[in-house]
C-alpha cells in the first residue's frame, strides 16, 4: 500500500515523468511521405502474405497483405498510390525484412476505404475476432501482439476481467493520453467488442493519477455502464507492464512463464482499443497510428497520427531535429531502442519517436563504471523481486544456465529499473539480454 | 538534420539514469563518520588525533602504491579508502603506538581488500581485518587503556610514540573501558557517560548519539540499510534482558549492553559494509540477528571482555551463503526455502 491509499505494487522507480511538452497538444495528421515503405512483419508471429503486385495501384485502405495463419495479421495501404516495388527494407533490429514500397499519388484526397461495416452487438465472437484481425490490430502499446490471438481463447480457458491499459508509465510519451482526452468514446466503444469477443463480465481501465483529464473523459463516456468502471493507480514506472498492471490493479500475480488469460484476465492497451472502436464499425484497417515525437532535441514536439510505413527520416526531417541531437529511439526512454539507422520506417508498435541532445547523453558517456558493491539497490527496485546483482554476476562469469534455471533470467522484461539505480552504473540490462539471446542460441542449435 | 544517421550515438536501454554514484555513496559515509572522528579528538585529544590520521595516511598510501604498482588508474576517488581509513582509526585505542597502527592500516588494506580484488571483492570489512591482525599481533597494546595527559591537547600518552618495533612503556594503564570493569571488576558503568561518550574505550566506540545521528542520516539517504543496525541492537537488547531478569549479578542489563564497547560504531558502520553484507532485506535481518546473538555470546562467556569485531567477520563469511538460501519470492512464484530450483 502507499500513501495515497490507491492500489499499486511493490518496489519500481520514480523517474521524472518529463510529459509537460506534449501532453496539451492535441493529435495531428501527419503529411505522407513521398515513400512509405510498409514491413510485412510489424507483430509477433508469422509476416503477412502479400495480395499486391509490382506497379498496382492501391486506395488507402486497402488491404494489400493477408494474413498468413492465425498468428498473423493483414496490412492495409497507408495511402493512395503505387506499389512501386516489394523488396526487403532496413528494420530496427538491423536485418533487412520484406516490405511493400508504396508511392502515394501527391494529388489525391487520401479517402479512406471502408468495407463491411458491423457493430458490436449484432456481431458473433468469432465474427468479431476474425474482423480485428483482417483489420490489422496489434498491441499498439508497442509489443505488437496481434489483439485476436489474445482473444481467442482455449476450451478450459475464461476470462472474467478485461484491463484497458491507460497507464503510460514511460517518460515522455502521451500517445495514450492523447487518445484518451480525445477518443474517449471509441474507447469505450473498443470496450464493448472486446467484452463481447472474450465473454468477460466486467473491465476496467487503469489510468496513472497525473492523467486525471483523460479518466474523467473516458468516465463520462462510460456513463450509466455498470461493466466497464475507471481505476486510478498512483504514478510510478514500471506500473504499465501487463504483469505489473494486473497486480496493481486486480491484486493477482500471473505465474511464473504463464500468461494473463490463465488467470482469467486480458490486457490491452487503450490506444489498441480505442483503435478497435474505431476501425471495426466502418470494416476499415489500422493504416496509421498516434505516437507522440518528442524529446529535448525535438523542435516541433507532438502527438501526430503517422501513416504506418513512414520513414524515420522524412518525420524526423517534418518535425525538425535540434543541431546537438546525438540519439533517438523509437519508445520511451526507459524500454526505447536507440536507432542506427534513419531510412527504418514507422510500424504498427511504435510507440513514439523520442530524441536526446548533448545534454541528455552527454553524461552517460561520463558514467564511471565502478564494480558491484551489492548495495541492493537493483534488488529493492525489480518489480518482479529478482535479483539484478546476482544476475548481473552470473553474466559476468557466462553462468547462463544458472541464470535461467536459479535466478529466474527469463521472467526479466527488461523495464530497466535495476539499470537506471545502479550506483556502480552497471549494464544489468544488457548483461540479460546477452544472456538471454546466448541461451535462446543455443536451444536453436539443439 | 542533414547528416543525422552519422552522429546516432547507440545505446542499450534505458536511456535515463539516476539515483547516485558509488563515489557518492562512499562521500557521505565519509560526512557522517566526520562528527565521530571529531567527537573522538575532543574526548582523547591529541592521541586520538594521531592515531587517526596514521590510520587513514597508512590505508590511503596502501591503496595509492598499489595502484601505482599495478599501473591502474588511482581509486582514491571512489572514498572507500577513506572510509576503511578511518573507521579502522576509530576502532583502536587511543594511545596505540604509531607504529602498530601503520602496519594494521597496511594490512587491512593489502590484505583485507587487495588482496580479494579491491573494492567490491572484499568478503570482510577491511578496517576489522585490520584491527584482527593487530588484536592477534598485540595482544597487550590492543587492550590496554592508557591514562590520558591532563593536557590532553598538548600531550600524548608515552605509548602512541614508542620507537616502532620496540613495546611501548605505559605511564599508567587504568581508566578501564566499562565492559573490562564490569567483566573482571563487576563495577557498572553510568548510562548517561555511556551515551554520551565520556568513558574510556577505543577513539571512535564512545558517543552513541553521535553514532547514531550519523546512521539515521545515511538510512534518512537510502546509503544504509537501517534493518541491519536495528536487528542487531534488538537481538543483542533482548537477549541480555532475558539473561539480566533471570539473573541480574551475573549478567549485565540491556543498556549497558547497547551502549559499552564497540557496539554501536560496529552495528551503525562496519556491519553495514554493503559488500560483505546480505542483498536481501530479510537476509540482512538475519545476518543482524546473527550478529547481535554472537555479541551477547562473547561477552558474557567469551575470554574477552568485547566480541562485536569478531562477530561481525563471522557473520561476514557467512553473508554469501545468507543470499544463496534466503531470496525473495519471485513475482508469480511461490515462496520457497532452502531449496534450490530445478534446472530448467
Amino acid at each position: 500500500m502507499n500513501m495515497f491509499g490507491a492500489r499499486s505494487f511493490a518496489h519500481g522507480i520514480h523517474p521524472p515523468a518529463s510529459k509537460d511538452d506534449t501532453r496539451h497538444l492535441a493529435i495531428r495528421q501527419f503529411p505522407f511521405a513521398p515513400v512509405l515503405v510498409v514491413p510485412l512483419s510489424q507483430h509477433i508471429g508469422k509476416p503477412a502474405k502479400t495480395c499486391v503486385r509490382e506497379g498496382e495501384e492501391v486506395v488507402r485502405g486497402q488491404c494489400i497483405a493477408e494474413p498468413d495463419g492465425f498468428m498473423s495479421v493483414a496490412m492495409h495501404a497507408p495511402a493512395t498510390g503505387t506499389v512501386r516495388r516489394i523488396a526487403r527494407a532496413p528494420s530496427i533490429t538491423g536485418k533487412m525484412t520484406p516490405a511493400i514500397y508504396l508511392e502515394p499519388f501527391p494529388a489525391s484526397t487520401q479517402e479512406l476505404l471502408e468495407s463491411t461495416a458491423g457493430d458490436s452487438h449484432s456481431r458473433s465472437r468469432d465474427q468479431i475476432i476474425s474482423a480485428i484481425q483482417q483489420a490489422g490490430l496489434v498491441g499498439l502499446g508497442g509489443a505488437a501482439f496481434p489483439t485476436h490471438a489474445k482473444l481467442k481463447l482455449r476450451e478450459n480457458q475464461h476470462v472474467d476481467t478485461i484491463l484497458i491499459n491507460g497507464a503510460e508509465c514511460e517518460p515522455y510519451l502521451t500517445t495514450d493520453h492523447r487518445v484518451m482526452l480525445e477518443h474517449a468514446a471509441d474507447v469505450v466503444n473498443g470496450i464493448e467488442y472486446l467484452l463481447k469477443a472474450s465473454g468477460a463480465a466486467q473491465a476496467i481501465v487503469a489510468i496513472e493519477s497525473n492523467k486525471r483529464d483523460a479518466a474523467e473523459s473516458i468516465s463520462a463516456s462510460i456513463a450509466s455502464r455498470t461493466n466497464i468502471r475507471v481505476e486510478m493507480l498512483p504514478v510510478k514506472y514500471p506500473q504499465g507492464a501487463e504483469k505489473i498492471l494486473i497486480k496493481s490493479v486486480l491484486n493477482r500475480e500471473v505465474p511464473s512463464g504463464k500468461h494473463p488469460v490463465d488467470i482469467g484476465v486480458l490486457c490491452h492497451n487503450v490506444t489498441s482499443t480505442a483503435e478497435i472502436g474505431m476501425l471495426l464499425p466502418h470494416g476499415a484497417g489500422l493504416q496509421d497510428r498516434v505516437l507522440t515525437v518528442g524529446g529535448p532535441a525535438v523542435k516541433h514536439k507532438g502527438n501526430y497520427r503517422v501513416p504506418i510505413g513512414t520513414p524515420l527520416r522524412f518525420l524526423l526531417e517534418t518535425v525538425g531535429l535540434e543541431q546537438d541531437a546525438t540519439s533517438v529511439f523509437l519508445g520511451g526512454p526507459m524500454m526505447g531502442q536507440a536507432v542506427s539507422s534513419l531510412d527504418i520506417p514507422i510500424t504498427k508498435g511504435t510507440t513514439g519517436v523520442i530524441a536526446f541532445g548533448a545534454r541528455e547523453t552527454g553524461h552517460l558517456n561520463d558514467l564511471r563504471a565502478f564494480p558491484c558493491i551489492r548495495c541492493g539497490y537493483c534488488v529493492d527496485a525489480c518489480p518482479l523481486f529478482l535479483n539484478p546483482a546476482q544476475l548481473g554476476a552470473l553474466a559476468l562469469s557466462e553462468s547462463h544456465e544458472k541464470m535461467a534455471g536459479e535466478y529466474h533470467l527469463f521472467d526479466c522484461f527488461e523495464c530497466g529499473c535495476c539499470t537506471y539505480v545502479c550506483p556502480s552504473h552497471i549494464p544489468l540490462v544488457q548483461h540479460f539480454r546477452i544472456a538471454k539471446s546466448a541461451l535462446r542460441k543455443k536451444e536453436a542449435a539443439k | 538534420m542533414t547528416n543525422a544517421s552519422s552522429i546516432l550515438e547507440l545505446r542499450s536501454s534505458p536511456h535515463l539514469r539516476g539515483g547516485t554514484g558509488v563515489d557518492t555513496i562512499m562521500f557521505n559515509v565519509v560526512v557522517a563518520l566526520v562528527p565521530v572522528c571529531l567527537f573522538s579528538i575532543y574526548h582523547f585529544g591529541l592521541a586520538a588525533l594521531l592515531t587517526l590520521t596514521t590510520a587513514l595516511v597508512s590505508c590511503v598510501v596502501t591503496e595509492q602504491a598499489y595502484c601505482k604498482l599495478n599501473r591502474s588508474k588511482s581509486t582514491l576517488g571512489d572514498w572507500s579508502v577513506t572510509i576503511t581509513g578511518l573507521l579502522y582509526g576509530l576502532t583502536l585505542p587511543p594511545g596505540l603506538s604509531l607504529w602498530m597502527v601503520m602496519v594494521g592500516g597496511v594490512v587491512a588494506v593489502a590484505v583485507g581488500k587487495l588482496l580479494f580484488g579491491g573494492l567490491g571483492y572484499n568478503p570482510f570489512n577491511p578496517a576489522l581485518i585490520g584491527r584482527a591482525f593487530l588484536q592477534a599481533a598485540f595482544p597487550v597494546a590492543m587492550t590496554s587503556w592508557p591514562v590520558m595527559p591532563s593536557h590532553r591537547f598538548m600531550a600524548v600518552p608515552s605509548s602512541t610514540l614508542a620507537f616502532p618495533l620496540t613495546t611501548p612503556d605505559y605511564d599508567g594503564v587504568s581508566g578501564a573501558t566499562p565492559l573490562t570493569a564490569w567483566k573482571f571488576e563487576g563495577v557498572s558503568t553510568g548510562m548517561e557517560d555511556l551515551f554520551l561518550g565520556s568513558v574510556a574505550g577505543s577513539t571512535g566506540e564512545t558517543s552513541a548519539l553521535i553514532i547514531l545521528l550519523g546512521g539515521t542520516y545515511l538510512a534518512l539517504r537510502r546509503m544504509l540499510n537501517w534493518r541491519i543496525p536495528a536487528a542487531i541492537l534488538a537481538t543483542v537488547f533482548t537477549i541480555s534482558s532475558v539473561l539480566h531478569l533471570a539473573s541480574p549479578d551475573r549478567f549485565a542489563g540491556p543498556l549497558f549492553m547497547l551502549f559499552s564497547g564497540g557496539l554501536m560504531l560496529g552495528a551503525v558502520f562496519m556491519a553495514t559494509d554493503m559488500v560483505a553484507s546480505p542483498l536481501t532485506n530479510f537476509g540482512s535481518v538475519l545476518y543482524g540477528v546473527l550478529i547481535g546473538a554472537l555479541v551477547v555470546v562473547i561477552r558474557t562467556w567469551g575470554g574477552m571482555p568485547e566480541g562485536v569485531m569478531y562477530s561481525i567477520l563471522l557473520a561476514n563469511a557467512i553473508s554469501p551463503h545468507i543470499d544463496s538460501v534466503v531470496r525473495n519470492r519471485v513475482f508469480g512464484t511461490q515462496r520457497r526455502w532452502l531449496v534450490r530450483e530445478v534446472e530448467r
